[in-house]
């Protein structure tokens, strides 16, 4: 039985999802292909390094480089006609992408599996990670995201053949406008070692800019609460949740951040976790390994301080 | 330009799920249910759409059993025009490809050229439901969006889509499935008199198997459990020397 593994591009180098999701392709298939969607057949080059992949399929044109969901979903089921397995990342990326899939094939996908107990049991979070639930799927083909904090990230060392194929491009039904990127010379929020998170409690996007200082000196991420990107602290992709990014860094500090429920679902499974704040009953100090019980102000200042 | 707005109840995103060990499902007897709240945000956009009057009607749909419709109600409170509830048994374990096929039979016979709904459903966590809907009926997707807006002459929108690099801006045909992100808007209480006024306005039931699909589990639930947390050492620290050296003491810098 063979997998089909989607590739996300960042520029051209494999997302650290897409590792991932490679690394549970092959809990589940002897035979693990690689498709990659993009505008030049040059950025697949770095996919044809990974370990343990047989082929790498690419399609390319225009519409691909900025991920135009109705032509991705349809060639993406089309390729499906000869694998039982499609393995993506959980990103946006793929979660716009593969339930459309899933439409097409008449599939039901699972999100967000953490776990392949069998080759058709799995384990996934609910209600914010609070509940985890083994499922088991009957469909005759089998569409998931994987999460990246739950799977090693599959390293290079193959030299798989690059083949192009040449599809009928479904009608797109958008056009791409613009894109407003992050640029940022830190460490990556989902792969960082560490992470200093900020939230509420920081008060304003100047003083926000602790958090940055900080981060800089442990050679750290920058990660945010919903309330921090929602005050305009700093921009949404920072937001680690529920309904931001999943982590699971050696080392998450998290300052002027209460700790509700969906804060903890992007965090909790962090090794070490540090809560600063003046409030003793906040959840995150239940939840915290070192806990700093101050002014934030003074304490970040003296952590920065310090040499 | 009529507007569907399907809409779930789920457990309060507030309150910690229990597992009901001898049933092997999520306890929901006696707990907090509400709207889920990226349905508010849809509901709310739909509104002020129709406020800009560039909406003819807007319709909330729910699947789901008979509590379903306190649901309906809250959406009917808030402004819109009328429900429809699609009535399910109380074991039906639906899957996001059941509901999407239900919504399509809805959207098909209202004629409808916009569907507003939730990223996702905060009991579950799939967040698929719009992308297979937009699959089913091959119509345009925008989804996670911060940011809509309609062209003049109403043939297209362009949206704002929260991603994992920054903000994407596309431009989408209509007809369009939008779903809706945290930060579009923020959603209305209903008033007391609306609330009032609620109560007489339209509400359509449906009865599941009268839509024939079939709606067996693709996916079955085995069991579930509470996430235990990880012990943690819970030490206090009071200075930023004696934060560094436990964390160097831990290997963590
Ligand atoms: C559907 C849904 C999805 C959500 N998704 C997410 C998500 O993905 N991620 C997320 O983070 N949230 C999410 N939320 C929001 C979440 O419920 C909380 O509202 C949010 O996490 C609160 O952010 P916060 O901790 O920064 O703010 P607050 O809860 O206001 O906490 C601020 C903290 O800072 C402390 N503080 C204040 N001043 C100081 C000071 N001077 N010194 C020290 N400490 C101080 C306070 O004691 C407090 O504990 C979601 C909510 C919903 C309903
Ligand atoms: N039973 C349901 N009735 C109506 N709408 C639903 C139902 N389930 C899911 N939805 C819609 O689909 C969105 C995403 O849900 P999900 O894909 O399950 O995360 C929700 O926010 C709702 O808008």
């Amino acid at each position: 039985m063979s997998a089909l593994v989607l590739i996300e591009l960042i520029g051209s180098e494999v997302s650290a999802n897409s590792r991932a999701a490679i690394t549970a392709a092959s809990q589940l298939a002897d035979t693990i292909d690689a498709l990659v969607l993009t505008n030049a057949v040059d950025n697949a080059s770095q996919t044809s390094s990974l370990a343990g992949l047989g082929t790498v399929k690419v399609i390319v044109n225009e519409e691909l480089e900025h991920a135009c969901v109705e032509v991705a979903s349809g060639l993406i089921a089309e390729v499906m006609a000869s694998y039982k397995y499609l393995v993506a990342g959980s990103s946006t990326y793929s979660k716009n992408i593969v339930p459309r899939v899933g439409a097409l094939l008449d599939v039901q996908p699972i999100s967000d599996v953490c776990e392949i107990k069998s080759k058709n049991t799995f384990v996934r979070p609910l209600y914010a990670g609070n509940i985890m639930a083994t499922v088991e799927s009957s469909d005759s083909k089998i569409l998931m995201t994987v999460r990246s904090t739950s799977f090693e990230h599959s390293q290079d060392g193959g030299s798989a053949s690059i083949e192009e194929l040449s599809l009928t491009m479904p009608e797109s039904q958008s056009t791409f406008v613009s894109l407003q990127e992050s640029q940022s010379e830190r460490p990556e929020l989902t792969t960082a070692a560490r992470i200093v998170s900020g939230g509420r409690g920081l008060g304003s996007k100047e003083d926000f800019a602790l958090i940055d200082q900080l981060a800089d000196k442990l050679d750290a991420a920058v990660g945010a609460s919903r309330a921090a990107v929602d005050a305009g602290f700093i921009t949404n992709d920072y937001q680690v949740g529920q309904t931001g990014k999943v982590v699971a860094p050696k080392l998450y500090i998290a300052v002027g951040i209460s700790g509700a429920i969906q804060h903890l679902a992007g965090m909790k499974d962090s090794e070490v976790i540090v809560a600063i704040n003046n409030d003793p009953d906040a959840p995150m100090c239940r939840m915290a390994d070192l806990i700093w019980k101050t002014d934030l102000f003074g304490a970040m200042q003296e952590m920065i301080d310090h040499n | 330009m009529k507007i569907i707005i399907p809409i779930k109840r789920v457990l309060d995103p507030y309150t910690q799920a229990r597992v009901d060990k001898q049933s092997q499902t999520v306890d929901l007897n006696n707990a907090k249910m509400a709207m889920n709240p990226f349905c508010e945000i849809a509901v709310e956009e739909a509104l002020r759409l129709q406020e800009d009057g560039k909406a003819s009607e807007t319709i909330a749909v729910s699947i789901g059993t008979d509590k379903t419709v306190d649901t309906l109600r809250t959406a009917l409170a808030m402004g819109v025009d009328r429900a429809i509830f699609v009535k399910t048994g109380s074991e039906l374990n639906l899957q996001p490809l059941h509901v999407g096929k239900i919504l399509a039979k809805i959207i098909e016979r209202e004629e409808a050229q916009l569907v507003f709904m939730g990223k996702q459903a905060v009991d579950n966590d799939n967040n698929q439901t719009g992308q297979i809907l937009s699959g089913l009926l091959n119509f345009s997707l925008g989804t996670f969006i911060s940011e809509f807006k309609l062209s003049d002459d109403g043939g297209s929108v362009e949206v704002s889509r929260e991603i994992d690099s920054g903000i994407e801006t596309r431009k989408l045909n209509i007809p369009a499935i939008v779903t809706v992100d945290l930060r579009l808007n923020e959603p209305r209480y209903a008033s007391l008199p609306n609330i009032m006024k609620a109560r007489s306005k339209p509400l359509e039931t449906i009865e599941l198997t009268s839509l024939d699909i079939d709606v067996t589990p693709r996916v079955k639930v085995l069991s579930v459990e509470e996430s235990g947390t990880k012990d943690r050492a819970a030490k206090e620290v009071h200075s930023a020397q004696e934060l560094y050296s436990e964390l160097n003491q831990l290997g963590v810098l």
